[in-house]
């Protein structure tokens, strides 16, 4: 069986149990989504506790699991994971727990379609971070986006119809062209492309990915360059890197809580997945050619992020934004291609998940209560609300990157592994740091500082039990990661080693020659 | 005729029998019995589908040869056209049922005109002969022509059949003349014998402008752009059974002698035509797919989105090689399948004359049919090319063999534009899921819901387990090579 194929279709199988329900009963739907999602977790650890860190080069893809699927194409069904995938499954599976249950008030309208939706997508983007052939990967890939489109466009706001179809199409047109660049590579492996005068090595047929890591170097420049450019195009759009995100706001604010809470803790991170597992190893000229480029854009994107989040008046659309913003420090760190970059950058995927998915479940309770997300409707609510005005402070500390919390942790490796290739980088990347701070400490204290002066906020209640105990998850893992990183950073070590060595193959023979200051910190950090 | 060529021509002597006896079976008798018009049908098409499969046992291996002095070949390529037809024309009567039991017409003539239009679509499939085909595409063309206006006292009907005679014949005059200068060049209508001749001739402007007025009367076929003004008025006229037909079986069989005299007949002139058509395909994915933006009707939508898929199959044909051939095969088939699906649905919509056609008609459906909706959804994403469809599968191939071919910039075309295809296609999937409708009936019938559910499997089976038929793909896409290279 595999364990992996458990992970992946234990979500999908509880779909199918829930079609089978009667329509007018909520609850038995919710428990036994809830139940599914919990196990899907469960399995989810017995993976992690199955994982061996230390395995190094190839051997850090663990749990494959092949079959041939279409022979005649070279296609695969080829599962395997490595440190980096077993985190953002990992992460999957507990936002995904977490979706589930912070809707059980909030959805109250075609329940049951809602959770069947809610585990299809899941098994959609587990199976994105299993895949270890191309082809499967496209598959779960675009499989994802049916069911967001219509999380967002059934239980969406008003503007529903709208975000949902530019979420659809803006997502598609990009992965299409990836997919284009996907075939050269098949084409390039195997028979090559005449027409073009582009010889190709004459490997048997395949969509392997790790077969693409081996051959990538022996790309020509030229071709490596347009391959780069689509999937660039694929990943970028759904990072979402300034310019391609503005389908990202709009997304957020009409999607309800829940599928912001997946869009923002793991739809984002397919691209910035996609960039380290396939557009760096496989291509790395095309990588080196572009990037300047790349981090030019994830700068803008980092203080153009912020700045629009600080003159936001809506606080889901603040927080959308200033996913623009975190996700351009992501980008960042992992085109420092060194170690200390795409390792930050890589625990900052799952910080941004954490601590974003914290403050769009928080804008979701106090928008189930007021009905409204605007700043200017509230102030004071500390008074009103001091539980949920203590939670929504350590998400907004975790998010501005605040010592201790997990946010930091991510942000600092980012800007040593930047300041290490730049320091102009590692500078433009802390004014981002600087004015994100700004922005959640101004919402902070619009929102629950001051008198309480609108009567309407008069009778909100205090979080719930439920609440508590879903932010409290949520707050555990910023607390650990924040204080001890080191499981993480032992988890990601070797895969990104890996990445390196693609990317950049005299980085690690020149290895004595770097900075000695660079050595202990990065003792530290572990 | 040797008893070879009675053995390999058994399954259309059999359909030319058979649809004889369905036309004067009113005159014998069967006029009052019109309910087993569908059956004699029904059971006519299984029997030539059985001498089908029969006829393909008797070619040892499938190895291709051909017959009745090379006019015909019988080879995995004409069989795996064969089949999907006698299918198609099986599932378009199943959708022609009610429809025609609410109106005053004749079923017995219907279901023989319906046959006589597979005889056509049969000689197409296994023609090698440019004669031969090109009888083949006029059997199917008058007998498509006869039922567009077969509902004679509606004026749209009437309007549509007469639209499509005139310039249908306009287009076919065009094809002959071009074969006429074909024959002029190479002294010969037989594709080997076309091939051997082109393999000596390095440029001839007669030959070059016989092969495009030939292309040019089978884009009208297909419905490519800029001979595509007939498709929206036609299929928005034409009872809707046969605009399923007109949209699938007619569309499929101009794919299989587009195939057939490209690939065999004149592939040595590929630097001379491949522009030509690559122009056509990117102007008919961008015409189709941005033109479909707008309607409001669905058969004017469906029209205009069959423009654009002309288009994509158009990709396959220029990139003249192994993986185009196969993802015409196989897009063929899943085109035809999701799209006779949909035509179901519509069918199912049908409240009054011309009701179910339009774009709000569907709003609401997803509380009234849940399981019409899904099939509705997935038959969409399949023409969207979205996986785990079956659609995919065929755009995967198409544009595979457009990068492999060395056309990159009509790949790129090809992908934007099947990404704004999904924008018309999912107006469908908003009307159905994300609008509250009115509460009006539906007209689900068993025959529909069978046609449903015989797409829907098929679409996402092989979406999800595509081998049998990339593997089938691949023994036709085989059949056409040997046959080319033993004509040289």
């Amino acid at each position: 069986m595999g364990i992996l194929n458990i992970v992946t279709y234990i979500p999908l199988v509880g779909a199918i149990l829930l079609l089978f329900f009667p329509k007018n009963n909520p609850a038995a739907i919710r428990w036994t989504a809830t139940l599914v999602a919990f196990a899907d977790f469960a399995a989810s650890i017995v993976l992690w506790t199955g994982f061996d860190p230390k395995a190094s080069g190839t051997n850090i893809f663990q749990f494959t699991f092949t079959r041939d699927w279409i022979p005649s194409l070279g296609v695969k069904y080829a599962f395997g994971v490595d440190g980096i995938a077993i985190l953002l499954i990992l992460m999957t599976t507990l936002m995904g727990l977490i979706a589930i249950v912070s809707s059980f008030t909030a959805i109250g309208h075609r329940e049951k379609e809602y959770y069947v939706l809610l585990l299809l997508l899941q098994t959609g983007m587990i199976g994105t971070f299993c895949a270890l052939d191309f082809f499967l990967f496209y598959v779960f890939w675009e499989i994802m986006l049916v069911p967001m489109y219509f999380i967002i466009g059934i239980w969406g706001g008003p503007r529903k119809l709208y975000a949902a179809i530019k979420f659809f199409l803006y997502t598609l047109a990009g992965s299409v062209l990836m997919l284009l660049s996907i075939l050269g590579l098949y084409f390039y492996n195997s028979t090559g492309i005449p027409f073009l005068g582009i010889k190709g090595l004459g490997n048997p047929a395949t969509f392997s990915v790790l077969q693409f890591h081996e051959i990538g170097h022996t790309i020509p420049p030229d071709l490596q360059f347009w391959l780069f450019l689509g999937f660039f195009f694929g990943f970028a759009i759904k990072v979402p890197m300034f310019p391609f995100h503005t389908w990202l706001p709009d997304a957020h604010v009409e999607a309800p809580t829940a599928g912001s809470i997946i869009l923002a803790a793991v739809l984002l991170k397919m691209g910035t997945y996609g960039f380290v597992r396939f557009a760096l190893p496989i291509l790395p000229d095309g990588t080196r050619q572009l990037v300047s480029w790349v981090v030019g854009l994830s700068i803008i994107g980092i203080i153009y992020g912020a700045l629009v989040s600080l003159v936001q008046k809506d606080m889901k659309k603040l927080v959308a934004y200033s996913s623009v913003s975190h996700l351009g420090f992501v980008m960042l760190g992992m085109f420092a291609l060194n170690p200390m970059g795409v390792k930050g950058s890589v625990l900052q995927m799952i910080n941004h998940g954490i601590s974003t998915g914290a403050l769009f479940l928080l804008v979701g309770i106090i928008y189930e209560r007021r009905h409204t997300r605007m700043i200017a409707e509230y102030g004071g609510l500390a008074k009103q609300m001091p539980m949920y005005a203590a939670l929504f402070l350590i998400a907004a500390l975790s998010s501005m990157g605040l010592p201790a919390l997990n946010g930091f942790i991510g942000e600092f490796t980012i800007l040593l592994g930047a300041a290490n290739r730049s320091l102009v980088w590692a500078v433009f990347a802390s004014v981002g740091i600087v004015l994100g701070a700004a922005y959640l400490l101004w919402l902070y204290q619009r929102v629950f500082w001051g008198p309480l002066d609108n009567p309407a906020n008069r009778a909100v209640p205090d979080v719930n039990g439920r609440e508590k105990l879903l932010m409290a998850a949520l707050i555990a893992c910023m607390v650990w990661i924040g204080v001890y990183p080191k499981p993480f950073f032992d988890m990601i070590e070797e895969p990104v080693n890996y990445v390196i060595k693609k990317v950049d193959p005299n980085y690690f023979a020149a290895a004595p020659a770097t900075p000695a200051a660079t050595a202990p910190v990065h003792e530290a950090m572990k | 005729m040797t008893w070879n060529d009675a053995v390999f021509m058994m399954p259309e002597i059999v359909l030319t029998i058979a649809a004889s006896l369905l036309l004067i079976a009113p005159v014998a008798g069967f006029r009052n019995s019109e309910w087993f018009a569908k059956w004699a049908t029904l059971i006519v098409l299984a029997i030539t589908g059985g001498s089908i499969v029969a006829c393909s046992w008797a070619v040892a291996d499938l190895k291709p040869s051909t017959y009745l002095n090379a006019m015909f070949a019988l080879d995995a390529f004409s069989i795996f056209f064969k089949l999907l037809f006698v299918v198609v024309i099986a599932l378009i009567v199943l959708l022609s049922d009610d429809y025609l039991a609410e109106s005053r017409y004749s079923p017995w003539e219907y279901y023989s005109v319906l046959c006589f239009a597979l005889l056509g679509m049969m000689f197409m499939a296994s023609g090698v002969h440019l004669i031969a085909i090109w009888t083949g595409l006029e059997l199917m063309s008058l007998s498509s022509y006869i039922l567009a206006g077969f509902f004679k006292n509606e004026r749209k009907s009437t309007e549509a059949a007469m639209k499509y005679f005139v310039l249908g014949a306009v287009s076919s005059a065009i094809l002959l003349f071009g074969l006429s200068l074909i024959y002029g060049v190479c002294g010969s209508l037989n594709l080997f014998k076309v091939a051997t001749a082109m393999s000596t001739i390095v440029n001839n402007d007669a030959l070059m402008f016989g092969i495009m007025l030939l292309g040019a009367g089978l884009c009208f076929k297909i419905a490519a752009a800029p001979f595509h003004v007939w498709t929206p008025d036609v299929y928005e006229g034409a009872p809707t059974p046969i605009t399923a037909f007109l949209s699938t079986g007619s569309k499929a069989a101009a794919f299989a002698i587009f195939v057939r005299i490209f690939y065999v007949g004149v592939p040595d002139f590929q630097v001379h035509w491949s522009n030509v058509f690559a122009t056509i395909a990117a102007l008919s994915m961008v015409l189709g797919n941005l033109a479909a933006i707008t309607q409001d009707n669905v058969k004017r939508m469906l029209a205009y989105s069959s423009i654009a898929h002309a288009g994509y199959v158009l990709l396959g044909i220029i990139a003249l090689n192994n993986t185009g051939l196969r993802g015409i095969l196989v897009y063929a088939l899943v085109y035809v399948f999701a799209n006779l699906g949909i035509w179901a649905t519509v069918l199912m919509l049908r409240r009054h004359e011309y009701g179910g056609e339009r774009v709000d008609d569907f709003e609401g459906l997803h509380r009234r049919q849940p399981f019409v909706a899904f099939c509705m959804v997935v038959f969409l994403l399949s023409l969207g090319g979205i996986p785990p469809t079956a659609g995919f599968i065929g755009k995967y191939f198409l544009f595979a063999a457009a990068v492999q071919s060395g056309f990159g910039w009509l790949a790129i075309i090809a992908v934007l534009m099947s990404a704004v295809s999904m924008f018309y296609y999912l107006r469908i999937v908003v009307a159905m899921y994300l609008r509250e409708g009115r509460d009006a009936d539906v007209a689900i019938t068993s025959p529909l819901r069978f046609v449903a559910a015989v797409c829907l499997i098929v679409t996402l089976a092989l979406g999800i387990w595509p081998t049998p038929l990339v593997d089938g793909a691949g023994a036709s896409s085989r059949a056409i090579a040997v046959l080319s290279n033993a004509g040289r």
